[in-house]
């Protein structure tokens, strides 16, 4: 029988007399119960904050993915979507919001301002120019604002990554000679 | 802050409400003096989410400039493009064809329906339900749908350019705004029946954030806000532009001053914004949709005001010309600004947990306050 699940427990059962035996690594059991219920922080500036609610509501629904318990403080928070700008005057707020999320944390950078001040880039006195000057963002993405369907995939990939334990790609020794030669 | 605190009577409390709080619709920042649980001054700090889009504009071409108003009121998006197009147009003295001009009616009241819905869903979820808020965004999906198979974008459009809309409309729009007039109307009744008509709701509601008619005067009040207190203030009606003039609308009025009133004036707005879509869906005259311009606008040297009714009230565009290809400056009158200054007037005396119905009823947007 094929796992038609694209992100199955990890971890192997070895049948056994009464039940069976769970193999797997500690890092990967936790990655994978982390990855799947991460609880993002009302955290939103300006425009894309509409479209972050669009994604939490009925037609996108990132409860699908274990996103849904959207949290009003940050102690609460696991992963904080920077959804608008941040200006000069934000930039401190958004600093100790992100201190105050408890360990593991993670960031998205929701749209072209987050990411690079976007179309505030020039001639402008007060905007940051992106959110990675204030906190480490793990996640980008693009548009202005972008679709819903974009923040999913960039919460999947977000999941991706806490599944491999915070690495963008999981470091495994390949065992070539293992590997079928044909 | 210090000196605040040293200066308020004995037993009294400061607390801070923001920047980052799920009422403030954003990130404003309320400095609240309580005693025991009654209010007794609010005062709104500003600027977190100042992106100086005034002084941006004043380097950018007319054409350039609309695109950050849409960034502004990103809720009324069309309507803040409509104002700044109106403004240019002043200037350029040309003629916009009638298509063009019922084309912006139409996407401006569609605007101002997906406007009222999120602040419906928003209102109620800031009192305490969460249900209505998945029912707004199940009609406002619709809504975009069809904003964005004719101006390609969901939220912030920049489909209005000076001289008429940038595109053509799709060979859908008329249908689908048909489908969603008929399926919007089976909604009104089941929006009354969940929100208006709840008894916690109306408790809640009902004779909290009194503002009388000269007090809405007197502090700028518009839009829905000033008309709940009765003050007279719809543009559309009062200084009609574009085919406005030639529109049946009854200007929404209601005595009652309080948050309840807010409500109902803008539930009867999405009624009304209907009725102004239902008559002009089947009329859309054929023809350009978009006047000639030169490739390069300059406005004349001189000063140019136009005004256009937003979801949320008067929203006015300044321009100072001085013949240039860029403007040399740029003043926005937003509506939400006026209607936040009214906030200490109406919170004083109510309790700490009527402020967040205050606010809703408010319909602030932020970036649209600080621009």
């Amino acid at each position: 029988m094929t796992n038609k699940n694209p992100d199955p427990f990890p971890g192997q059962v070895h049948d056994s007399p009464g039940g069976g035996i769970l193999v797997s690594t500690l890092d990967d059991v936790i990655g994978w119960a982390r990855s799947n219920s991460l609880w993002p922080l009302v955290f939103g500036t300006s425009c894309c904050a509409i479209e972050m609610m669009s994604t939490a509501s009925a037609k996108y629904d990132w409860s699908r993915f274990g996103f849904e318990v959207a949290r009003a403080t940050p102690r609460q928070a696991d992963v904080i979507i920077i959804a608008g700008t941040i200006v000069n005057k934000m930039a401190p707020v958004l600093k100790r919001l992100y201190d105050q999320m408890a360990d593991p944390k993670y960031v998205i950078a929701m749209g072209a301002c987050a990411t690079s001040g976007g179309p505030f880039f020039y001639n402008t006195y007060s905007v940051v120019k992106g959110a990675d000057h204030v906190i480490p963002v793990d996640v980008y993405v693009a548009g202005c604002p972008p679709r819903p369907e974009a923040l999913l995939h960039a919460l999947l990939t977000l999941q991706k990554k806490v599944r491999q334990g915070g690495k963008r790609e999981k470091i495994t020794i390949d065992k070539f000679w293992e590997q079928p030669t044909s | 802050m210090l000196e605040e605190i040293g200066k308020t009577e004995e037993g009294d409390l400061i607390i801070n409400i923001g920047p980052q709080h799920p009422s403030t619709h954003g990130v404003l920042h309320l400095v609240i003096t309580l005693n025991g649980e009654t209010v007794k001054k609010v005062e709104p700090h500003l600027g977190y989410i100042h992106r100086s889009i005034e002084k941006m504009s004043e380097s950018l071409s007319y054409r350039q400039f609309i695109y950050a108003t849409s960034r502004m009121d990103y809720l009324s998006s069309h309507i803040n493009n409509h104002g700044c197009a109106l403004c240019v147009e002043q200037g350029l003295e040309v003629e916009i064809p009638e298509r063009a001009q019922v084309i912006r009616v139409l996407m401006g009241e569609l605007t101002r329906i997906a406007s009222h819905v999120l602040w419906w869903g928003a209102l109620a979820m800031d009192v305490g339900a969460i249900t209505p808020f998945f029912h707004a965004f199940r009609e406002r999906e619709l809504l975009n749908d069809l904003m964005e198979e004719t101006c390609g974008a969901r939220l912030t459009m920049n489909y209005m350019v000076p001289g008429g809309v940038m595109f053509d409309l799709h060979p859908n729009f008329q249908r689908r705004v048909h489908e969603f007039i008929s399926m919007f109307k089976s909604k009104i009744g089941e929006y009354d029946e969940l929100v208006t008509n709840n008894a916690i709701f109306i408790n809640r509601m009902k004779g909290v954030g009194y503002i009388s008619r000269e007090d809405a005067i007197s502090y700028g009040c518009s839009g829905p806000v000033a008309r709940a207190s009765g003050v007279s203030c719809d543009i559309r009606k009062l200084y009609p532009y574009d085919i406005y003039g030639k529109v049946q609308l009854e200007e929404v009025l209601d005595d009652g001053g309080d948050c309840y009133a807010r409500y109902i004036v803008r539930m009867k707005e999405m009624q009304q914004s209907l009725s102004v879509i239902e008559q002009l869906i089947d009329n859309i005259p054929s023809g350009d949709h978009m006047a000639k311009t030169k490739a390069v606008l300059k406005l004349p040297k001189g000063e140019y005001y136009s005004r256009v009714e937003t979801a949320r009230g008067e929203f006015g565009v300044y321009i100072v010309s001085e013949g240039k290809m860029t403007p040399y400056r740029i003043k926005y009158r937003s509506p939400g600004f006026s209607n936040l200054s009214a906030i200490d007037h109406m919170a004083r005396g109510q309790k700490i947990g009527d402020l967040v119905a205050i606010m809703g009823s408010l319909d602030l947007v932020i970036p649209d306050i600080d621009r």
